[in-house]
């Protein structure tokens, strides 16, 4: 088990360099230090004296790649690639272009996250795998057909619908919770209730008629044959037998994500005004703060390729059909 | 003197390569059985007229031209440095008219107050009347109900009449193609006799055109959906968007298409190291969050045109550009799905006895992979397709909200929503616009949704969820 996860990991370094060389290319290459100070300092008419100034103290001032000026492994080490993208891999995300410490930041900022995709995750799970049950139980019935009309429908509601019709009707409409904002401990969770409710139900279109697609699929098994000609009734057919084998690829599906909950939503974080890693990004992202990016680019793949092995690994626990190797 | 811009080249093109595959597929038997399927299914044939509408819309939008100016001596023919398209020609209308600000849908006044000098010279503050909105009315207070519910019977009157035409018409055309009678005909589509649903057909085309054109009258003298913080008409806002959501919706699966089609087989079929290669290209790319990526990259673009700002004629073109790389970027991020789809199905087929016999017999690698892989993956492309479709028109709402997706100056839903989310705090609120992004961006999804579940089932019902 423990030399699998070993492979694993190593099997995933490559990956991780391809993810940093990429980040590299899109930030250093594509576009130059140069053009970044431009931008920020002001287009056209800024003197090349600013220009070294604003590398100067953001530390792009090196060469790129090859550093020939300096003796021995600082050739290599002093330059914006080593300096700016190797060191992600020990998670020394530097500063960013306005100056504050990325690594305390993303560690301050990932507890707001957590207080909203933990229980929108889990809530939603719940709901989504007992309407998608209820209508496999009614399967071909009027209860079925309509729900999946519905199921559709909802799906094809942007979800910035969801978020602006709950932020007005509960939160401006009927004054039940705040519209926006964040506190911290229990306080927060008056400000945790309406995103987590509104990203309930902007996913319950597609997340119900993938997991009403995944229990029919179980029901047409042989297996469940057997188990009615048993003369098990159908509840305990369903329970027994149907949710238990379609929780597996509904958890493994699960499961790759749940290293990414730290990044947050990014839309619905902005939306609520909740100070987690998602607005971080976006504010990065209005602001141009470039090391931001790069360094919220990276820990989201990071987490990603962390959440593939752990599927890798979870399938070996609810599978046994699964072998390692 | 007519401009093309990029995408509207690259709409061009998608739309003959949709007619050519059209012929081609006619004589495909195993193309042509799935279609027959889905021509039976009322909901799917409703839904494919609506995205026929929204199509033709979108393309009467992609021919942009520099308009003449008209001037007294014919000799010189001026242009104009304005770009405009068919469709604004169309609804100039619609375009020209344009308030001070804020005005609610179907309303003669203003929505804010204004300081108004009345004729005894005293200065009031008063809602003013709009100069299009209402204008025939003397008093709106009491006239403009009666006035409104006259022109919404005069237009549903018109729509019936004229979808009776276009369904007279087609059921004429109809007849003359299978050599039956014009009753025989109308007998058999209203009892539902021919393969295709003919009757979900008419019963969607005249509802579309009764709303059509009771729209139509109704914004001689109003402005249907209101007026947004400029003036300018909502309802010309949402229909010039339809072109964004067609372009972000189709051109990124064409985009990507060509890249996860090679690899895809490619991988596949030669197995050994160009599958690791490629695997390993799109596990990396994969594990890029999406968001993220498109972010990035639309930032480094800013960067770009910001810095090169003299490369652009227009600001058009510029957008144009944006919309394009939009485009490329959403596809890098999606095509991987398909390619890892593809990976599978070729690994499957290069086992098969046709594919084994085309090598013994020693045919070249790219014709095999052309002449029997590329076929019989042609569905799982089909379906990618049409799925990716809806959710790439919802995505790029999002994306204009967080100010990495179009230009600001392209009309777009996103745009339209991103505008008016900050007049939510207003007093009584302003929703017109939003409604009208929301109801546009809710049919044109709803619709491209229910075809490509018929056509998913209809081209294989186990394939349910990739």
């Amino acid at each position: 088990m423990i030399s699998y996860i070993l492979r694993r990991i190593i099997y995933a370094l490559p990956i991780l360099i391809g993810v940093n060389i990429i980040t590299f290319v899109l930030f250093f290459v594509v576009n130059t230090p140069d053009d970044m100070a431009r931008m920020h300092l002001g287009m056209k008419r800024v003197s090349e004296a600013a220009i070294v100034k604003w590398k100067d103290e953001r530390g792009y001032n090196k060469p790129i790649l090859f550093n020939s000026g300096v003796d021995g492994t600082k050739k290599i080490t002093e330059t914006i690639f080593f300096q700016n993208s190797v060191k992600l891999f020990v998670f020394d995300f530097g500063r960013s272009d306005s100056g504050r410490d990325i690594g305390y930041d993303i560690s301050q900022r990932m507890w707001p996250s957590l207080a909203i995709t933990v229980p929108s995750l889990f809530i939603g799970l719940l709901a989504y795998i007992s309407f998608g049950l209820i209508l496999a139980f009614f399967r071909g019935s009027y209860v079925d057909v309509s729900g999946v009309i519905l199921c559709v429908i909802m799906m094809s509601i942007s979800g910035l619908f969801y978020i602006i019709g709950g932020q007005y009707l509960i939160g401006k409409f009927l004054h039940l919770v705040p519209i926006s904002g964040y506190d911290t401990g229990l306080n927060a969770f008056k400000f945790i209730i309406l995103p987590v409710l509104v990203g309930l139900i902007g996913g319950i279109g597609a997340s119900t008629r993938w997991y009403r697609t995944i229990f029919l699929e179980e029901m047409n098994k042989d297996y469940v044959r057997t188990a009615r000609a048993k003369g098990l009734s159908e509840s305990r057919v369903l329970y027994r037998h149907v949710l238990t084998n379609g929780l597996i690829p509904i958890l493994t599906g699960v499961v790759v994500i749940l290293p990414s909950l730290f990044i947050g939503s990014l839309i619905v974080e902005s939306f609520f005004a909740i100070p987690g890693l998602g607005s971080y990004t976006i504010d990065a992202i209005s602001r141009q703060d470039f090391a931001i990016v790069r360094s919220m680019v990276f820990l989201g793949s990071v987490l990603y390729i962390i959440g593939l092995i752990l599927t890798d690994i979870s399938y070996t626990f609810v599978d046994p059909r699964v072998r390692l190797n | 003197m007519p401009v093309i811009f990029i995408t509207d080249f690259l709409i061009f093109l998608l739309l003959f390569g949709v007619i050519a595959f059209f012929f081609y597929g006619r004589k495909q038997e195993h193309l042509r059985a799935p279609w027959r399927d889905v021509r039976k299914r009322s909901l799917a044939m409703s839904s494919a007229v609506i995205l026929f509408f929204f199509v033709c819309i979108g393309l009467f939008d992609s021919i942009h031209f520099h308009p003449k100016i008209e001037t007294d001596e014919s000799s010189e023919k001026i242009y104009s440095n304005e770009i405009l398209s068919i469709l604004d020609m169309l609804l100039n209308d619609l375009r020209l008219k344009n308030e001070k600000t804020y005005s609610a849908p179907l309303a003669s006044y203003s929505f804010s107050r204004e300081m108004i000098e009345q004729e005894n010279g005293k200065q009031i503050r008063a809602y003013p009347r709009l100069i299009y909105g209402g204008t025939s009315l003397n008093k709106p207070e009491s006239e403009s109900t009666a006035d409104i519910v006259k022109r919404i019977s005069l237009g549903f009157l018109y729509g019936l009449l004229i979808s009776a035409i276009i369904i007279n018409l087609i059921i004429f055309v109809l007849s003359k193609l299978i050599r039956a009678s014009y009753g025989v005909t109308l007998q058999n589509c209203l009892l539902n006799k021919f393969n295709t649903h003919w009757l979900a057909i008419f019963i969607t085309t005249l509802i579309i055109i009764i709303t059509i054109c009771i729209i139509c009258s109704l914004s001689q003298n109003y402005h249907v959906f209101g007026t947004d913080k400029v003036g300018q008409d909502v309802l010309y806002q949402a229909l010039k968007s339809i072109r964004t959501g067609l372009v972000i919706g189709t051109l990124t699966t064409l985009v990507m298409l060509p890249f996860a089609i090679v690899m895809g087989l490619m991988a596949g079929y030669f197995r050994g190291w160009i599958d690791d290669v490629i695997q390993y290209l799109y596990t990396t790319l994969s594990s890029i969050p999406g968001v993220l990526l498109i972010a990035a990259s639309i930032l480094l673009l800013q960067v770009y045109i910001s810095n090169h700002a003299d490369d652009f004629n227009s600001i058009e073109q510029r957008a144009d550009l944006r919309l394009l790389f939009l485009c490329i970027i959403l596809g890098i991020t999606s095509w991987t799905g398909l390619c890892r789809l593809l990976r599978a199905e070729a690994l499957k087929l290069r086992e098969i006895d046709y594919v084994q016999a085309a090598q013994a017999f020693g045919v070249q690698h790219y014709k095999v992979m052309f002449r029997h892989l590329l076929p019989n993956v042609m569905h799982i492309v089909m379906i990618a397709i049409v799925l990716d479709f809806s959710g790439l028109v919802l995505a790029e709402a999002v994306l204009s909200y967080i100010n990495i997706g179009v230009d600001p100056s392209t009309y777009s839903w996103g745009n339209m929503i991103n505008s008016a989310r900050l007049e939510m705090a207003r007093e009584p609120i302003v929703w017109w616009s939003l409604a009208a992004a929301f109801i546009f961006m809710f049919i044109l999804v709803l619709a491209a949704n229910l075809f490509s579940d018929a056509v998913r089932d209809a081209f294989d019902p186990r394939l349910r969820e990739f």
